[in-house]
């Protein structure tokens, strides 16, 4: 094979396959081109930025819509684009249309609460879609070089938007924080790439699952290189755990989120929280490894840890918002909450894929059920979490307060906004008719489904329920203040906008209709959890296997 | 109309006008918002009568029976096996009946609410769909969603119209339930997971759990970690002794109509659970605990009594009357009394009769305790207080009043010829053939009862004049006021006197429970024996 041929296929590739498959982040590229040129030469005050903002966000979610269509109603392919740095599957649209659904909303919130002003709009929308970015390559990488890249281009323009009130010391001090964690621990995982990197020889995701099973082998615990590597992935895993703020990684968060606007907060609580749940998922593939039966030990050991990691993240984050004055505050340790529970999922995948085999206990069925689970779970919890937070900014705007006392007697003031506040709040705690209740069922499923594997799980399971209720006392706090108590004399009158009511109204339908009809999101993550099950390697090693008695190398992928 | 559409409509009828009142009315229209209401009360009401038309008395199973099978089945999240299942029996029916027509007197009764109507109105139809879907639904996964759905505005009814209390009542009727639910579904994922075919259909785990599922049993273990989890969700909320706490607090600072709401139907759905999903499905677990449930029932009748007769505030009286008279309701199901030797039940008429008199004393409660709070609740409107010391000699200044108000409490005490005298009575007679123990001690609860009603009466309403404040404020009672007294007393009287009225419907189904529950423990007890005796060779 000489050059000319390898840039041929090259070119092939890119040209003919990856770009069209790419076209959500080029519109996305675009967009932020756009918004830049229009201020370079003026344009900006013909158009504003924010509509530039929406139409794009607009245009890339029609793409990432037809791409859904086509898979649907064409054959069911899982491709890797640009020699294999990416791969493109049901998993990785429905990570699209999430992201790209989701920055519309945050768009639109921005647009009515107005927290970029307009001089300051193509900036603050070039970061929020440069972050989006990173974190739609993060939902779709299939190599350690993209893993990190996408990590990164999420994280810095999140530092730039933490900070983006320029004005207020509390919102530079928390960006610096936020900074100063997120370099450490993209330091760190940085350095756990390179280990896994240098020692797999390969850093596509494919591949290392392949030569994970040759350099482990039959080598136990004490070999120094499973050492290295099981150093490697915890590594990766910190980076990770610092973006999903779990605990001990999580100290950034709150405060991060106090000093950011609202919305920003809303954003990052969300987004950046999905996208690594998304990379988090492909990660633990690879390290399944190709065989069956090759790293099993390790990954069940990693899953247990997991479910350790994920009842503490969930009990730690609802106790510590108890004591919280601040609502953002509050609702940011809300979200060190969930991501626990989200953590969970993923430990019950794990404790399920690699633990022994237990009759009644279907393997990939439960795996698929779990990862569908935890995007149920990220739907809902992009419209309540969103809802919260915007009900936050918009209630900003009208009593300049985001503490829990000056929430006093709003419900007669705001009706809408308190309703909408309501429905999150409920939803967050888990409590039907409200999406929140199908999504922690379909987590806490599989978690028992877990608890015949290891007995672990079904603690797991209990520290999920108890939590539930603690969950209560300080959401229910929020909205006593709002309904039960009065307004106190003399406090600043607070009224509604006629769109921003029914923008939160928008916003809180969906709370309730996924609790209602659960089955047309159901259909969307069914398919999403099968096909990143579908493509992993040891499953399709296993279906190879299963075609072919042979014992070959499994080296063509 | 079909029956689907009926059971949907009497479900979500009452949504369906919150919906109306929420968007369609002015804040200020106080009025006829409150009519509205009433109509959407009343004509769900008529809904549930028209259940009778298609019932069958000799039909011991779920109904309504159409040709497609037994009751109304749709997919409702089909991956999961999630169905919109409703239909009702002589259990059922009866309950439902109760929570349209006491919710229709405690609307009635709102106008006595002044302070953000419109919310109110809201949430209190919110909370009757919760409560009629509890009672209809036979998907346990629906009948969670249900049992859920009432909390919230429960929580806000208590929270933002009761009395000084009412954050502390609120929050503490919300954890107690929420702790309930959370047990509760552990327990539906144990049963889900635990079904071959991965059901939440009730009647189908009910035959699983019986046995009469080839292959597909729950062990012996299951049915009592399930059972317990279960009882203790159940117990909550019905509530029996040591779970009971939260009863005084909600039902004193709810507002008079909540307060009929919560005697008169929310405590029901304990037992309802009890007799719908924890015994049928786990008959095993059940007789394992029945001696417990024994010693709880009749704990809770002493103890509720002993409380009640301590009280000075007359609506906190009232509430632990209900923990006392709910406990002949735990007491009459539990009485199931075995051979040692084959499991058998031992008498059971008796056991049959005590659970006829469970569900009868839950209907007779209904109707007494949302008359007595009621009562109380009249009283208050006028002096402002509720302290049993300052009140006397209502007799002579409100003597309409008065004597609707003796009645219903006589109702409650259980007098011949009123509708507490069944349930009671039924309960302490099976009791005996548990073990006369226990019958003497349901007994004695008896006089307890008699004597916190009467000395409350003696008062309350007798003596030579009243000797607390607001006396000025004494009128007589009115037409509204009046009606709903009325038609309480009568109904009191009427299940008194005619008890047959509700025992004919419920009496099919109720000797069909008794009897599977029979068949559904020897079968787990020799299928366990079975396994013991393996293990011991």
């Amino acid at each position: 094979m000489n050059f000319e041929t390898l840039l041929d296929a090259l070119i092939r590739d890119t040209t003919g396959k990856s770009l069209f498959l790419f076209a959500p982040e080029l519109t996305v590229c675009g967009t932020i081109v756009v918004l830049l040129l229009c201020r370079l030469i003026n344009l900006d005050r013909l158009v504003r930025p924010v509509t530039i903002a929406l139409v794009g966000g607009l245009i890339g979610l029609g793409f990432a819509a037809s791409e859904y269509y086509n898979l649907v109603h064409g054959p069911q392919t899982s491709e890797k684009l640009f020699t294999g740095l990416l791969v493109f599957d049901q998993f990785t649209v429905f990570f699209r249309l999430f992201l790209l659904t989701f920055i519309i909303f945050v768009t639109a919130l921005t647009a009515i609460s107005g927290i970029p002003d307009y001089e300051d709009g193509p900036d603050f929308y070039t970061l929020l879609f440069g972050a989006t970015l990173g974190m739609l390559l993060m939902a779709s990488a299939n190599n350690l070089l993209i893993l990190f890249l996408g990590v990164e281009m999420a994280s810095v323009p999140s530092y730039a938007m933490v900070g983006f009130l320029k004005g207020r010391r509390q919102s530079s001090e928390a960006s610096l924080k936020f900074v100063v964690y997120g370099a450490g621990a993209a330091g760190v995982m940085l350095y756990g790439i390179s280990l896994l990197a240098g020692l797999l020889g390969t850093a596509n995701f494919t591949e290392m699952a392949v030569n994970l099973d040759q350099v482990v082998g039959t080598a136990g615990m004490k070999d120094p290189v499973v050492r290295t590597i099981l150093l490697g992935a915890l590594m990766v895993f910190v980076g990770l755990a610092f973006k999903l703020s779990i605990v001990p990684f999580h100290f950034w968060c709150p405060d991060a989120f106090e000093g950011a606007a609202a919305e920003v907060a809303g954003y990052l609580s969300v987004a950046s929280k999905a996208a690594a749940f998304a990379l988090l998922i492909r990660f633990c593939h690879i390290l399944v490894g190709a065989h069956v039966e090759g790293l099993a030990q390790l990954n069940y050991a990693l899953g247990l840890g997991l479910g350790l990691v994920a009842a503490l993240t969930a009990t730690f984050g609802n106790l510590a918002a108890y004591s919280q004055r601040n609502v953002k505050r509050l609702l940011a340790y809300s979200t060190i909450a969930h991501a626990g529970y989200m953590l969970m999922a993923v430990a019950a995948m794990m404790v399920i894929a690699n633990g022994p085999k237990v009759p009644n206990v279907d393997v990939s069925f439960n795996v698929t059920r779990s990862i569908e689970g935890l995007l149920y779970y990220l739907v809902v919890y992009m419209f309540m979490n969103l809802g919260a937070f915007a009900v936050v900014a918009l209630i900003r705007n009208e009593i300049y307060s985001e503490d829990v006392d000056d929430y006093n007697g709003l419900a007669q003031q705001c009706p809408r906004y308190c309703l909408c506040m309501a429905v999150c709040m409920f939803s967050l705690i888990g409590l039907p008719p409200f999406g929140g209740f199908f999504a922690k069922w379909s987590i806490f499923a599989p978690l028992l489904q877990a608890g015949y594997v290891n007995k672990m799980m079904w603690g797991v399971l209990v520290i999920g329920g108890v939590n539930t209720v603690f969950s209560l006392f300080y959401y229910i706090r929020v909205l006593k203040a709002m309904y039960i108590a009065p307004r106190p004399a003399g406090a600043r009158t607070a009224g509604e906008l006629g769109p921003a009511g029914a923008f939160a109204i928008v916003l809180t339908l969906p709370v309730l209709l996924t609790g209602i009809g659960v089955t047309p999101v159901l259909r969307l993550t069914e398919t999403a959890a099968a096909s990143v099950f579908e493509t992993t390697p040891r499953t399709q090693v296993a279906r190879l296997a299963a075609e072919k008695p042979v014992d070959e190398p499994p080296s063509k992928l | 109309m079909t029956s689907a559409m009926l059971l949907s409509a009497i479900i979500f009828l009452p949504t369906v006008g919150a919906l109306i009142i929420a968007l369609g009315f002015n804040k200020r229209d106080e009025e006829p918002m409150r009519i509205f209401a009433l109509a959407i009360t009343v004509a769900t009401f008529i809904l549930t009568i028209f259940l009778f038309k298609d019932f069958r008395y000799d039909v011991a199973g779920i109904q309504p029976v159409t040709d497609g099978g037994v009751g109304v089945k749709i997919p409702w999240i089909g991956n999961w096996h999630i169905f919109y299942q409703l239909g009702y029996d002589g259990i059922s029916l009866p309950l439902v009946l109760l929570t349209s027509f006491i919710c229709m007197l405690a609307m009635l009764a709102s106008w006595s609410i002044t302070k953000q109507v419109k919310g109110y109105l809201v949430l209190f139809l919110i909370l009757e769909t919760g409560m009629l879907g509890v009672f209809l639904a036979l998907d346990f996964f629906l009948f969670y969603v249900f049992w859920e759905v009432m909390l919230l505005p429960m929580y806000f009814l208590i929270g933002i119209w009761g009395g000084p209390r009412k954050e502390y009542a609120a929050i503490k009727f919300f954890l107690y339930t929420l702790v309930g639910g959370v047990l509760m579904l552990i327990a539906i994922l144990m049963f889900y997971f635990g079904s071959p075919i991965n059901t939440f259909d009730i009647i189908e785990l009910s035959r699983i759990g019986q046995g009469l599922v080839p292959k597909a049993a729950f062990s012996p273990t299951v049915q009592i970690t399930a059972f317990i989890l279960l009882f203790i969700g159940f117990a909550i909320k019905v509530p029996t002794f040591p779970f009971h706490t939260w009863l005084p607090d909600a039902h004193v600072e709810a507002p008079t109509p909540i307060s009929m709401i919560l005697a008169g139907i929310l405590l029901k759905m304990g037992g309802y659970g009890i007799l719908r999903i924890a015994f049928p499905i786990c008959p095993y677990g059940a007789q394992y605990a029945a001696y417990a449930l024994v010693v709880i029932g009749a704990g809770s009748i002493i103890y509720g009594a002993f409380a009640a007769m301590a009280q000075t505030d007359f609506k906190r009286l009232v509430a632990y009357s209900s923990v006392s008279h709910m406990g002949y309701v735990i007491l009459g199901i539990a009485v199931w009394k075995i051979s040692e030797a084959g499991g058998a039940a031992v008498g059971k008429d008796y056991w049959l009769m005590g659970m006829n008199g469970a569900m009868f004393q839950m209907l007779a409660h209904g109707i007494s305790s949302a008359g007595m709070f009621f009562m109380v609740g009249v009283i208050y409107d006028r002096v402002h207080h509720r302290d049993l010391n300052q009140f006397g000699g209502l007799m002579g200044l409100m003597p309409l009043y008065s004597a609707l108000a003796v009645g219903i409490f006589f109702a409650g005490l259980g007098l011949p010829g009123l509708c507490g005298f069944i349930g009671e009575i039924f309960v302490v007679l099976s009791s005996w053939n548990f073990s006369p123990l226990v019958s003497i001690i349901a007994a004695s609860g008896v006089i307890l009862t008699a004597g916190y009603i009467l000395w409350a009466i003696q008062r309350v309403y007798l003596g030579a004049e009243y000797k607390g404040p607001h006396r000025e404020g004494i009128v007589p009672i009115n037409g509204r006021e009046a009606a709903i007294g009325f038609t309480l007393l009568a109904f009191a009287i009427l299940l008194g006197v005619y008890p047959n009225f509700m025992l004919d419907v419920m009496h099919s189904s109720m000797s069909q429970l008794v009897t599977q529950l029979d068949a559904g423990y020897q079968h787990a007890l020799h299928a366990a024996g079975s396994t013991q005796a393996l293990l011991d060779r």
